[in-house]
Parts: structure tokens; C-alpha cells; sequence
């Protein structure tokens, strides 16, 4: 059994919280950058530019990208050979709480009902797989709201097919119009129950941007969905051209011979998102 | 302008506007047009509106007089020692729709955020008079650079959903629903079908 200490992953995710805040990934800056020189409309392409040029502000002045520095939805992958020694779930929650407070990042969680701001950004939500080996993974996530309230789920009839899921999917999509801060970057869960297609199109966003799936039939429906969705969509911020999404990225599992979930979650351009193995 | 050394053939290009509007200013907007806000205007999201209207319920008096204003959408993030301000993009407007129509009827000339309005907002907004914009979402690091100055006003147990009064300079932002009754999303999205068809 390899031991890691709780305070050791404390640390680690108070510092992914504070980078994840202030410096995009490559392959979100990329997807930014191709979009804008496919953009051809002259303001979402002015826009696309003054995006490139906010992310380079923000990561050199350590000025957070977007003032939403999200909600903290944390990926842990636990090896099954390693002991933590000291409370695990506190450790996650306090590296949340010390990066949101040390890094000047903005606290959004509040009680849904009373609405009352608990004054920490705490508690982060946490999903918690156990994987072979001996390391632990962690993926920090701070997802803004404006998207994720743009995001939805169906329990389709199976009898709605792939058309189904395709009409469902780009609808959401163009209905959530400029609210998401499009281009947007579409994950999408299709099979298993009903909370298991929203954690996989959740899922689905942490593969990089762009990068298609293994499988080549859901490969062909991820660029399908992307040219439905650039043909039909608002553009950049509601203001037209091709580029309303910058992926689609699709989840399979099996499902129910009577169920066909569907769950589409939506992140916007400011794809913030940091991992760690320990 | 500071903005101008970012991307200076957009920033050059913006119709200079001064807050508060006059009515000479606000029936000159066009929908689609880019403007460029300078002067002092106040901040509000969720709380900060259930908090205006209860207010308002009561009969009380609100902390400030929005008569004239421009109410920006905005829950910053917090400055760092020798900053003004942390993070200051605009949020997505439709979550303050049912409270807009009250405060429109105050007086207030204008709101800025993201993202389309309701039809009640819309046409309580052609009634008073009153325009809407919309500046960049998730450039919150960007538009950081264009506030000079940050005064807390009221609710200040709200946190990031405290009301504050911000002294803007050189403020980029698009006019999306002018006095003529033209909403810039829509005239963009027909304008895309047209291309289609």
C-alpha cells in the first residue's frame, strides 16, 4: 500500500483551483485560435481576438478569466493500492476553500433554497472513481453557471434513434442562443440511467478539446452534432459566423432496452480546467 | 483609452459614449452598434434585484437612485492588494427579466450583460425609453482594465452580489435592443437564415 498524506492533496488542489482561475489549457487556446481563423464573420472574429487577448491578460496579471470562477467539481481517481492517511474529503474541500480565498477567486456557492452565499466556494461537488494502481488523479474543474444552466437532460424513447438524439441535442444547443458565451464546447451523454448520462457528458468535456471519440460511429455523430449545431447557432456571443460550438464531445454506455438518456452539458470558451497526479 | 494597445483597429473603431445617457444619446443607439462607455454607472445580479424589489414591496427608499442609470449585470471577483477590481464580465441577463420591468419603471435608461432579454423586458423597455447591451462575456480579465474606480453602495453581506457604483473608461459593449424596438440577436439570426435560404 503506497500512503499519500491528506494535506498533500489539500495543497494540490488549492493549486489547481487558484491555475485552473487564471491560465487556459492549451488545447482550449487552440480551439480558439483555429476558430478564429476559420471565424468569417467581422465581430464574433473581433471577439474571438479580444477572447485570445483576455486569456493572456489574465494569465500574465493573475486576473481571473471569466469573474465565474465556478462551482468546483473535482474528478478524483483513486489507485486501489493507495492508503490516505487523514480525511480525505476534507482535504479536497479545504484545497477548495484556501484556493478560492488565497487566489482572490470569486465564492458562488450559496444554499439553493435561502440563497444565502456559503462564503467559501465550498462544497465543491466531488465524483470519486477507484481505479487499478497506486496513484491518485485528481481533475479540478470550476464550471460557471452560465452554462451549466444551459444544460439538460431527456429520457428519450428508444424509438427516436440517432435522429433523435441529433434533433435533441442541437435544439438545446441553439436555443441556449449567447447565454452559454458560446462558441461552446458541447459535451454529451448518451446511455446508461438517468444521473449516469449527466455525469457522462460532464465526462465528456474533460477530454481534450476536440479530440474525437475512439469509437467511429459516435466520432461521425460528434461531427455531425458540431456541423448541425455551427450551421443552425447563434455564432460567438449571439453575433453570428460558423463558430457556435468549438467540439462536440460524446459519451456512450449501455443502456435500458426501454431508455434512451440523453444528457447535453454545456462549457463555455472559458474551459478552465487543471489535473495533478500524485 | 488603455484598452486600445489590446486590439486597437477594434477599440479605435466604437461610438464614444458618455453615463449617464442623455436622451439625445440613448434614441442616437442603433442596434448592432459597438459603443465605448465612459463615466460612472451601477452593478446589480440576482441577490441584488430580490433585494431592490423587496425594497420595493415595503415601500422603502432605494440606496440609490437608478432614475437615468446604467444597471450592469456583474458579480466581480475580488481585487488583489493594489487592484481596483478583480474579474468584471457581464452575466447572463434573463435571470434578472422578472425584476427589470419594476426598475425600468424607476427611471433606469439602460442594463448590460449577455444574452437575449424576455418580450415583457422588451417592451417595458420601449415604453420608458430605455436601451440594452451587451458586453463580452468570459473577457472578465479584459474588461477589468476599463474600470477606473469601485464604490461599494449597498448590500455589502452579498459578497460578489453586493451593488456597487464603478467609474468606467473606454467600457466596450454592443447595443442589442435599441429605442426603435430592434433586437441585434434577432436581426443577426434572420440575417443567417436569409444566407441560407
Amino acid at each position: 500500500m503506497r500512503e499519500i498524506f491528506s494535506a498533500e492533496i489539500r495543497t494540490a488542489v488549492r493549486d489547481l483551483a487558484i491555475a485552473a482561475a487564471h491560465d487556459l489549457e492549451p488545447d482550449i487556446l487552440d480551439a480558439l485560435l483555429a476558430a478564429r481563423d476559420r471565424e468569417e464573420g467581422e465581430l464574433a472574429r473581433n471577439i474571438l481576438d479580444l477572447l485570445l487577448a483576455n486569456a493572456d491578460i489574465a494569465s500574465r496579471e493573475r486576473i481571473p478569466v471569466c469573474q465565474d470562477t465556478g462551482t468546483g467539481i473535482i474528478f478524483l481517481s483513486l489507485g486501489q493500492e493507495v492508503r490516505i492517511v487523514g480525511d480525505l474529503d476534507e482535504a479536497l474541500q479545504e484545497g477548495v476553500r484556501l484556493g478560492y480565498e488565497e487566489g482572490y477567486l470569486r465564492k458562488s456557492v450559496c444554499d439553493p433554497l435561502t440563497r444565502k452565499n456559503t462564503g467559501t466556494n465550498t462544497p465543491a461537488v466531488v465524483h470519486a472513481e477507484i481505479v487499478p494502481g497506486d496513484r491518485v488523479r485528481i481533475v479540478f474543474l470550476p464550471k460557471g453557471c452560465g452554462s451549466e444552466n444551459m444544460s439538460s437532460l431527456s429520457m428519450l424513447p428508444p424509438s427516436s434513434g440517432v435522429e433523435g438524439v441529433v434533433r435533441y441535442v442541437t435544439e438545446r444547443v441553439v436555443q441556449a442562443g449567447s447565454n452559454p458565451c458560446p462558441p461552446v464546447i458541447v459535451g454529451v451523454g448518451i446511455g446508461g440511467t438517468f444521473e449516469k448520462a449527466a455525469l457522462l457528458a460532464k465526462k465528456a468535456l474533460l477530454r481534450p478539446v476536440g479530440k474525437k471519440s475512439g469509437r467511429p460511429d459516435v466520432a461521425a455523430l460528434e461531427e455531425r452534432l458540431l456541423a448541425a449545431i455551427n450551421a443552425q447557432g447563434s455564432g460567438v456571443h449571439g453575433f453570428g459566423g460558423v463558430n457556435t460550438a468549438l467540439a462536440v464531445q460524446v459519451e456512450v454506455f449501455p443502456s435500458h432496452i426501454a431508455s434512451l438518456p440523453v444528457a447535453v452539458n454545456i462549457q463555455c470558451h472559458a474551459h478552465r480546467h487543471k489535473e495533478i497526479t500524485l | 483609452m488603455s484598452l486600445l494597445r489590446y486590439r486597437p483597429e477594434f477599440f479605435a473603431n466604437l461610438k464614444e459614449v458618455s453615463l449617464p445617457f442623455t436622451r439625445g444619446v440613448l434614441a442616437g443607439l442603433a442596434a448592432g452598434e459597438l459603443v465605448s462607455l465612459s463615466g460612472p454607472l451601477y452593478t446589480g445580479r440576482d441577490q441584488t434585484h430580490r433585494r431592490l424589489c423587496a425594497l420595493l414591496d415595503e415601500g422603502r427608499e432605494l440606496p440609490v437612485d437608478l432614475a437615468g442609470q446604467l444597471l450592469y449585470y456583474v458579480g466581480p471577483s475580488p481585487a488583489r492588494p493594489g487592484q481596483v477590481i478583480g474579474a468584471a464580465g457581464p452575466t447572463t441577463s434573463y435571470r434578472m427579466d422578472s425584476y427589470t420591468p419594476r426598475l425600468l419603471a424607476l427611471g433606469l435608461a439602460a442594463t448590460m450583460g449577455k444574452g437575449a432579454r424576455s418580450a415583457p423586458v422588451r417592451e417595458t423597455m420601449l415604453q420608458h425609453g430605455a436601451v440594452y447591451l451587451a458586453s463580452i462575456g468570459g473577457a472578465g480579465a479584459l474588461l477589468s482594465k476599463c474600470i477606473r474606480k469601485s464604490e461599494l453602495i449597498a448590500f455589502a453581506d452579498a459578497g460578489p452580489e453586493a451593488l456597487y457604483r464603478f467609474e468606467v473608461e473606454g467600457f466596450p459593449a454592443v447595443v442589442i435592443n435599441d429605442l426603435a424596438g430592434n433586437d441585434y440577436y434577432e436581426l443577426v439570426a434572420a440575417q443567417k437564415k436569409k444566407g441560407e435560404g
